[in-house]
């Protein structure tokens, strides 16, 4: 048996990460691997399309209800959803109250300790809030979690600042353990050029864009029925462009420790495809009213 | 062992940093200083209110205990929530020796632990729904509590619970003073901190609720007792003086102390600061707001006693200047006969101090009235305002130093071999096991009042017990001779 790899995802809030890795795990499971998925969002929503579930029951609530997580079995939290696919979200407190950082902490704590990743996994998909606020979403990159980080972004440009900024956080946990960026996965917005932006900011990085995943409305058809592209129609482009994102995964070796770019160096990227106008300097703080007048 | 010249106070200071780092030796020097007489400001001589340093033994406190274990934990009838995990409560519990009058777990709440009990779900989830419950819980099993605290722990500030918004909501469901208090461990460099937070919350939560109010009947001779804890009694051992002279004292500030008594403060014609560190900032907003002057006083031996009744009796009229001479005049014999009984037994000791708040300051003219000096002097968490007021208190040449660390305060006692070494519960049984005499001046060892004339009988007796106590004559191993401890002795 091979040994279990445990990837993280990354990336901008809103860019598709978790309907990203829920087909994603889907593809590799179809493969015949055996793969969980943990959700570290307090809004636990990374399960719902291979569970067919509004929102799985998370570990922290679950927590709450019994007294605390010394109360709660393996099996009161991981489901078992579409092919066999392992479920568990750590959940967290309803926004503006509590703290979510040492929701995820606890969960993934708990989900050792319970020896909720057994011999027989091949993978183990970590579905991170958008920002690394703090210490506990930086918890599934800690030392012994996660190895591999898959960075999910588009070619707008916020996607990519938060691209390059996590990319700054793994220096960080790389440097002082073993974690490494394993990849870009774009998922298109379609903006001009965006595979060219992508693999040319990926490669300033020091990695690849791994995938280029294109728009389809397959996606959201499918999400309106809690699934899967691979689950909901097979034999969709769509599904085959997830298929051979999970075989890259698969046989990917490429494990670095990213080289971020400066600001600087990022808005000339962008200059240079157009996203970016030169910087003119003459308009810096100047209002709508003021413009008017001049 | 006579006292150390300039020259060599200054000598000890370089030996004892001898051992740091370069770069501690350099932060540690700004905090130890050789006292001047001559000097008016403290700034030119010493640094303090500035973080510990990593590594070192430190002897400070957290804004927590400034807040919960100093300002708010005596006011009696309220009930003081310690709102986070379970041990800041449980270790602050009833410690400080705050006596009271009243019926604990019925009208007063002093010695109990009152906490929120932080587990994990409440740090992910929040804890502003427990405190809610709380709150109506307190209410339905206390009825007669008169208001409720919440002292905040670490975590509430880290997980940003609204406290102040659940605390507005009880105040409308209990009808009572419900005081949300931001002192959270982690603030500042000490307890001071904790101190000034707490004085803030009953600025903005407590002090205006009877503005406007005329029906509390008021005296030209009102004044309030601020600063004094009434550990061991002490209050009341001062209130009786004030009350014997004319005055009457309205409120106790947080000794036995009600929030009733808060409420009226703003009345009174003067405010009476004894602990200078942990309430000048209310007596400074009440100076500016209600145009209430304030003094500060010191009641620890009859010396200072006699000058703090005068000076307090100087901002009123003949009849109170009257009968602070009348004071005076009636314990007069009741003091000199506890001198005349110790200070044969005292003459010439030679006592160091490491205390907080008032203390390094304000007993040493306790001592000076037993004959016995000071000759080291210093505050956990005192600011450049304390060590001002202690420089003219001290001799010249004598050792002041500011946030000791352990190893100095025991070096500087190795050398300066002192009589008697008066600090807190965590130096007590590493100086007594070096053999040397030692009280424990934070709670007055179990004992006390030591503040006014029924104080100071009580204090030399104290100290005399413990300096001229047998014990110290056994505790030297008898194989030791006495040829090999002198050798020692010279050798140090």
């Amino acid at each position: 048996m091979a040994k279990l790899r445990q990837c993280a995802i990354y990336g901008k809030g809103g860019i598709g990460k978790s309907t990203t890795t829920q087909n994603l795990v889907s593809a590799l499971a179809e493969l015949g691997n055996k793969v969980m998925i943990v959700g570290c969002d307090p809004k636990a929503d990374s399960t719902r399309l291979i569970l067919h579930a509004k929102a799985q029951t998370t570990i922290m609530s679950l927590a709450a209800e019994a007294g605390s997580v010394e109360d709660l079995e393996l099996e009161d939290v991981l489901k078992v959803g579409y092919a066999g696919i392992k479920c568990v979200e750590s959940g967290g407190p309803e926004p503006g109250v509590g703290c979510a950082g040492r929701g995820v902490i606890t969960a993934i704590n708990f989900l050792e300790e319970e020896g909720a990743y057994d011999d027989e996994l091949d993978f183990v998909f970590y579905d991170v809030l958008g920002d690394v606020v703090c210490g506990g979403f930086a918890m599934p990159i800690r030392e012994n979690k996660a190895q591999e980080i898959y960075i999910v972004c588009s070619g707008e440009m916020m996607a990519m600042y938060a691209a390059n900024n996590i990319a700054k956080g793994i220096v960080k946990y790389a440097n002082s353990g073993s974690v490494r960026l394993a990849g870009l996965i774009c998922n298109s917005r379609e903006t001009a050029r965006e595979d060219e932006l992508i693999s040319a900011l990926a490669a300033k990085i020091g990695t690849t864009m791994i995938h280029f995943v294109p728009r389809d409305n397959v996606v959201q058809r499918a999400e309106i029925r809690r699934m899967t592209v691979i689950e909901y129609e097979p034999q969709a482009k769509q599904a085959d462009e997830y298929r051979q994102l999970a075989i890259k995964i698969r046989d990917n070796k490429n494990f670095i420790i990213p080289t971020p770019i400066t600001m600087d160096e990022l808005e000339e990227l962008m200059m240079e495809f157009g996203i970016l106008e030169q910087e003119d300097e003459s308009i810096i703080g100047k209002t709508a009213a003021t413009e008017a007048t001049a | 062992m006579a006292a150390l010249t300039r020259e060599e106070t200054e000598a000890l200071i370089q030996e004892v940093l001898e051992i740091y780092p370069e770069q501690a030796k350099k932060d540690r020097a700004k905090h130890l200083a050789i006292n001047d007489q001559s000097l008016e400001k403290s700034n030119k001589c010493i640094t303090s209110n500035r973080k510990s340093l990593p590594g070192v033994m430190t002897i400070r406190g957290c804004a927590y205990a400034g807040s919960k274990g100093v300002v708010w934990g005596p006011i009696k009838d309220m009930i003081h929530i310690s709102h986070g995990p379970v041990g800041c409560g449980q270790y602050s519990r009833a410690g400080r020796r705050n006596y009271y009058v009243g019926t604990t777990g019925v009208n007063t709440f002093g010695t109990m632990n009152f906490t929120s009990d932080f587990t994990e779900k409440d740090i992910v989830f929040g804890g502003d729904k427990k405190l809610a419950k709380i709150i109506t819980e307190i209410e339905a099993l206390f009825p007669l509590h008169k208001g409720i605290s919440i002292q905040s722990e670490c975590p509430i500030g880290l997980i940003g619970d609204d406290i102040e918004a659940v605390a507005k909501k009880g105040n409308k469901e209990i009808g009572k003073p419900v005081v949300p208090v931001r002192c959270e461990g982690f603030r500042g460099v000490s307890q001071s901190l904790g101190h000034h937070i707490a004085n803030d919350a009953i600025r903005d939560w407590v002090l205006e609720n009877r503005d406007g109010d005329d029906s509390f009947p008021t005296t030209p001779y009102d004044v309030a007792v601020i600063g004094d804890y009434n550990i061991g009694g002490d209050a009341w051992a001062s209130r009786t003086l004030l009350e014997e002279m004319g005055l009457r004292v309205v409120a106790q500030w947080s000794g036995d102390g009600t929030i009733a008594e808060i409420e009226k403060t703003p009345k009174v014609k003067l405010n009476l600061i004894h602990c200078y560190r942990s309430m000048n900032y209310i007596a400074r907003h009440m100076e500016e707001k209600y145009k209430i002057p304030w003094i500060e006083y010191n009641f620890f031996g009859p010396t200072k006693i006699a000058e703090s009744l005068r000076r307090i009796a100087s901002h009123f009229d003949e009849t109170i200047q009257a009968g602070a001479e009348r004071v005076i005049a009636r314990y007069e014999s009741e003091y000199q006969a506890v001198i005349d009984k110790y200070k044969p037994r005292l003459e010439g000791k030679r006592v160091m101090l490491y205390i907080g708040g008032l203390r390094p300051r304000h007993v040493i003219g306790a001592y000076e009235d037993l004959g016995m000096e000071v000759v080291g002097t210093g505050y956990e968490f005192g600011h450049n305002d304390d060590y001002d007021r202690t420089i003219k208190e001290m001799g010249n040449a004598t050792l002041l130093y500011d946030d000791v660390t352990g190893y100095e305060f025991e070096e500087f006692v190795k050398k300066v071999q002192p009589d008697l070494v008066g600090s807190g519960v965590k130096e007590k049984y590493i100086f007594q096991k070096m053999g040397v005499p030692f009280r424990q001046m934070h709670s007055w060892d179990y004992s006390g009042p030591y503040h006014g004339y029924d104080g100071f009988a009580i204090f030399a007796r104290d100290m005399d017990m413990t300096i001229n106590n047998p014990c110290w004559k056994q505790v030297k191993a008898p194989w030791k001779t006495d040829a090999n401890s002198e050798a020692v002795k010279v050798a140090a």
